[in-house]
């Protein structure tokens, strides 16, 4: 069977090859390769050595954004899930209504991040401005501005997976615990926790993950704004791509640096949170 | 469970009633927004009218007079960016690169898992790498190499998100086609079927739930897409519903809030209909998607 296969490599595997190679191999080995050179299109390209790295780092706004990603994404992170679960927890205990709250609380997700920006640079400039102060006032303003959205747009989402993993808890583990004199905290932190790490692995990695790459929404609610300071690594890459002349190469090389980041964060969350999943 | 938990469920109800109107207020906030006077829009969002109600009766309808604009607004917008177009082109792009990608991705992934060689599992090593590169990475490449081959256009595009939505999909197609008991495809193919025939006859039905995960995350993910059409389409011909909306802030920063209101309005409401119309497979797909992703 295989044999016969292989012979419609052409129809089955090539479509998808070429696209994959047009669409992802050939950019990111030529990003590599340009994140080492001085260029301004890819066909002047001159090989530089490690200058653009070295530029990166004494770029200051490079190293603002990356301190200001890394707090967001933490703060983010622990936000989203710390509610996401406490909801998911509320809404498996069978009320009344459940499916509409489900329904409500996951449809900001739908939305893309430009839309959701401006929808939240009306809302939090219309609170904002009872103080006489706008979003761009200062950095600390567009900081939580964009935490609270990501949890409005995220929390929902999350949610699901949690209601999901905790809807898969056999309901003879928890009995058994309370029939042993488990308290309902007990329950929760020995029985119903442990059971619900796989949930927490996703949960994790795709709230960490969409944090640190997070574009749109910090595009549209503030820009930037005040003087670069709420720029996110994303944002910065970006625009020192764009808006900077002879900055492509800085760029390529701060977008390989973010890579790695990316990368290694993935890797070490997931080694962390899956040695705490128990077998079921 | 336990009576307990049944008496005190009402209050939870309540709470979530309360909550749910909280968490759906800042959509109502732009729907109501969008039939305002521009000026009333960013000075006074969370009011009704020009005068807030504690002044007085008279005073607010009169300020109610003076700030609703009926579909001006949206007249305008629609004007501005051309929005249906946009909507349109969106439309276009989405529905068609969700389609190639569901067909090619499958049959590669098929293709991935049934021949066992170092160049098969060299791709779905590739595969899996692609989904932790994030965008940033390939943007300025990608853009300069999909210009230089004439991608910057709706049909070039499918291209493109084919190649870069690529990894995820043949990873979560690859993961179902392995629990497909192969015995069911030898037996087509002693029945005579050739592989295009086992494929599309055997093989596609089975994977379907997949598919529709499959089409569901992606579908998501390139209807709101900013950045990647962004930068690969021409834009002066072409624009999409959050290139659309993004042009609306203007140079210096200056935003024509009446517009805006209206334009967000348009953009959500076609998510809105999808979402209720296929709530289901979204939710599952959802669920589905994390747990293999």
């Amino acid at each position: 069977m295989e044999k016969s296969i292989k012979k419609y490599f052409p129809l089955f595997a090539l479509p998808t090859l070429v696209a994959f190679t047009i669409g992802f191999i050939i950019p990111f080995i030529m990003g590599i390769y340009l994140s080492f050179c001085k260029f301004t299109t890819v066909t002047d390209a001159k090989f530089t050595g490690f200058s653009n790295y070295l530029k990166v780092f004494s770029d200051a706004t490079f190293v603002h954004s990356l301190w200001y990603t890394a707090l967001f994404t933490i703060v983010s992170v622990i936000a989203i899930n710390f509610f996401a679960f406490v909801i998911a927890m509320l809404l498996t205990k069978g009320i009344r209504g459940t499916n509409i709250f489900r329904t409500v609380f996951f449809m900001p997700n739908l939305i893309g991040g430009i839309v959701l920006g401006y929808i939240w640079q009306l809302i939090l400039n219309g609170i904002l401005a009872h103080f006489n102060r706008t979003l761009v006032y200062s950095s600390a303003y567009g900081f939580w501005g964009l935490v609270i959205l990501m949890c409005w747009q995220q929390v929902g989402y999350m949610m699901i997976i949690y209601i999901a993993g905790i809807q898969n808890i056999p309901g003879e583990l928890i009995e058994a615990a309370k029939i042993d004199g488990a308290s309902n905290w007990q329950v929760l932190k020995s029985v119903t926790l442990p059971m619900v790490m796989p949930s927490i692995t996703i949960c994790t990695f795709l709230t960490l993950t969409n944090g640190f790459k997070l574009f749109d929404q910090n595009l549209a609610l503030t820009a930037g704004e005040p003087m670069k300071m709420s720029q996110m690594l994303a944002l910065n890459i970006y625009d020192t791509f764009y808006a900077r002349n002879g900055w492509e190469g800085v760029g390529q090389a701060k977008a390989v640096i973010f890579f790695i980041l990316v990368a290694i964060i993935a890797v070490v969350q997931n080694k962390i949170t899956r040695s705490k999943e128990v077998q079921q | 469970m336990s009576v307990r938990k049944a008496k005190h469920g009402w209050i939870l109800t309540l709470i979530f009633t309360i909550l749910s109107v909280i968490y759906v207020l800042p959509i109502l906030i732009v729907i109501m927004n969008s039939f305002k006077l521009k000026a009333y829009i960013n000075r006074y969002p969370f009011q009704l009218g020009a005068n807030p109600i504690s002044q007085g009766w008279d005073r607010f309808v009169a300020g109610l007079q003076r700030s609703f604009v009926g579909l001006d607004n949206y007249v305008e917008g629609i004007k501005k960016i051309d929005f249906f177009r946009a909507f349109g082109y969106s439309l276009f792009i989405t529905i068609c690169s969700v389609a190639v990608i569901i067909l090619c991705t499958s049959m590669c992934a098929w293709y991935i898992t049934r021949v066992n060689s170092k160049f098969t599992k060299g791709l779905y090593l590739l595969c899996l790498f692609s989904m932790i590169v994030p965008f940033q990475m390939v943007m300025f490449t990608l853009s300069k190499l999909a210009n230089m081959l004439h991608l910057g256009n709706p049909v070039g595009i499918i291209l493109v998100y084919l190649g870069f939505g690529a990894g995820l999909a043949v990873f979560m197609f690859c993961g179902f086609v392995r629990s497909i008991p192969i015995e069911i495809e030898e037996a087509a193919m002693i029945d005579g079927c050739n592989p295009l025939q086992t494929f599309f006859q055997v093989v596609l039905p089975i994977l379907k739930p997949t598919a529709i995960t499959v089409a569901i995350l992606q579908a998501m993910w390139i209807w709101n897409d900013y950045l990647l059409p962004y930068l690969v389409l021409d834009i002066k011909k072409y624009k999409t519903i959050p290139i659309a909306i993004q042009y609306l802030k203007g140079g210096y920063g200056s935003i024509d809030w009446g517009a805006m209101m209206a334009m967000l309005v348009l953009a959500i409401i076609p998510i809105i209909i999808f979402y209720s119309a296929c709530q289901k497979y979204i939710i599952e797909g959802v669920v589905a998607g994390a747990v293999k992703g």
